[in-house]
């Protein structure tokens, strides 16, 4: 059975759907890609898949053992965090809290997981340091090691690079590449679209027509195109890259 | 000075309201941390002016133990507060508002149309600023304060991480499978117990002092949630602890004067945290 199975699912507030007819399947290592316009309902899919809002109909069904809190969550920053007095050592832990229940404190494996995932993300240097003074790049990066702790299945990733200059960007994708490519699947929401064509192997765009399938079956799609704009080129670099892929 | 001073620690009630005092302002201190991030800084107003009203439908029924009726009544509202305030920022603002001046309104008008005291203006006095209340306490009011006290200490203890969690990131917290409904809750209830308690310190209107002072205080030294929560309880018992011992030496009132302290004291935490950045 599929890791995460989405069947007809439609996503919204009380004031009514934002998204629906939603279709997709993934499998442990896929890198799913989801786009559209502003405003199409893909922050409001990715609190649904979270169980963070309510799905208005339709099902999400979890395979392979995958449990509920085992996604992890690489949220937009919120207006609280950017002034937040706290280390990058207490951020990073956060991501343990659910794993320990009723007990009231880290254990030695917590800690170890946490210097492990801080470690992998290249942000041992900076534990003491106080997050909110970090750069742009660096806080993503401990956001990203603290959904690490919470676990190493699935990853969610809501515009993860929105706001960094281009070389954090470039940094960011790799360490998700990286992740991925260890077995982490990863549901990644972008407007950057170059990027999700070349770091995806599925896509799934949201909007009037929802379109879900492979990357380059999305490049060859009505919609890709339309969405792309420059289709042929882009097109091409999503190719070019694949051939490099297969050719690994 | 000493010897007068130790002249009045020769009394019960002046070490009862010490150690009163010093307690509840602990407990204000460290919900205060959680409730200043969170921008829930108005929260610790609107729930002492709803005590406030819940006293006074207390005092008209002539009840011995007016916390019996104005805790729950709080608590309630608290939890309504903190909910409503999730779910939409300006309905959970205007809500504290409406509710806040509403419950001073009909408490005023409640004392002062069923009131069977002779010093009403006192009465109404006393509630809001706290005036000498602290130094009236008999022994079962001090039991019950620095019972509740310490349980709301205990719990934050205990509950240290979670809070971090729900405070930094609540929607992380709980897509990773943290209970944050729960946590919240137990947020709520806390800070109506502290509110309740804190009232017979420093009266309904100085409440929010407590809460906020200590932990703006701490976060303009320090960067760490561990250091600043525990920056912000040690400034809150420095500044009751000084505020009670002033204002029993010099006859101001104790309320205020906690206040006035805990104000200068912020004060110099933030030329000293500017001071710092300009380096």
């Amino acid at each position: 059975m599929a890791l995460l199975t989405v069947k007809d699912l439609a996503v919204g507030y009380e004031t009514g759907p934002v998204a629906e007819h939603i279709d997709f399947e993934l499998n442990t290592g896929d890198f799913l890609c989801v786009v559209g316009e502003n405003g199409s309902g893909k922050t409001t899919l990715m609190k649904t898949l979270l169980r963070l809002v309510d799905p208005l109909g339709g099902e999400i069904l979890m395979g392979d053992g995958l449990r509920r809190n085992e996604i992890g969550y690489l949220p937009q920053q919120t207006a609280v965090q950017k002034d937040f007095p706290a280390s990058v050592r207490e951020v990073v832990m956060s991501g343990c809290e659910a794993g320990t229940g009723w007990r009231p404190f880290y254990n030695r494996d917590d800690r170890k997981t946490a210097e492990r995932n801080m470690a992998r993300m290249g942000i041992s240097r900076f534990a003491g340091r106080c997050y909110r003074e970090l750069s742009g790049g660096q806080q993503q990066r401990v956001l990203l090691a603290r959904a690490l702790c919470a676990t190493e299945r699935m990853l969610l990733l809501d515009e993860p690079v929105s706001g960094l200059d281009p070389r954090a960007t470039q940094e960011m994708y790799d360490l998700i590449r990286g992740l991925n490519e260890s077995g982490v699947t990863i549901i990644m929401i972008s407007h950057d679209i170059e990027a999700a064509i070349n770091y995806a192997s599925h896509v799934l765009h949201v909007g009037k027509q929802i379109f879900f399938g492979t990357r380059d079956e999305y490049v060859r799609s009505r919609q890709g195109m339309e969405f792309l704009g420059q289709g042929v080129q882009i097109s091409a670099q999503g190719i070019g890259t694949v051939g490099r892929g297969d050719a690994e | 000075m000493i010897s007068q001073l130790i002249m009045y620690l020769q009394y019960p009630f002046v070490v009862y309201a010490l150690i009163v005092g010093v307690l509840i302002s602990i407990c204000a201190s460290l919900l205060g941390v959680t409730l200043v991030l969170k921008r829930f800084s108005f929260i610790g107003d609107g729930l002492s002016h709803v005590a406030f009203g819940a006293m006074a439908i207390a005092s008209v029924f002539q009840l011995t133990n007016q916390m019996a009726l104005s805790l729950p009544i709080t608590a309630f509202s608290a939890v309504l507060l903190l909910r409503g305030g999730q779910n939409s920022r300006i309905r959970g603002d205007a809500a504290l508002a409406m509710i806040s001046v509403g419950a001073l309104a009909f408490g005023y008008l409640i004392m002062n149309v069923f009131s069977t005291s002779t010093n009403l203006s006192g009465d109404v006095c006393t509630t809001l600023f706290g005036s000498t209340s602290i130094l009236t306490l008999t022994s079962s009011d001090v039991v019950l304060c620095a019972v509740l006290s310490a349980a709301v200490i205990v719990l934050f203890v205990l509950m240290y991480h979670k809070i971090f969690a729900v405070t930094f990131d609540e929607d992380f917290a709980r897509a990773s499978g943290v209970r944050t409904d729960l946590y919240n809750l137990i947020i709520a209830v806390a800070c109506a117990v502290v509110i309740v308690v804190a009232m017979n310190l420093v009266g309904a209107l100085l409440i929010s002092a407590l809460v906020v002072f200590p932990a703006l205080s701490a976060m303009r030294l320090f960067h760490s949630f561990k250091a600043v929560t525990i920056c912000s309880a040690v400034i809150s018992a420095f500044c009751a602890l000084a505020g009670i011992v002033i204002s029993i030496l010099a006859g101001t009132p104790v309320g205020s004067t906690i206040v006035a302290i805990d104000a200068v004291v912020f004060g110099i935490c933030y030329v000293y945290g500017r001071i710092r950045e300009g380096k």
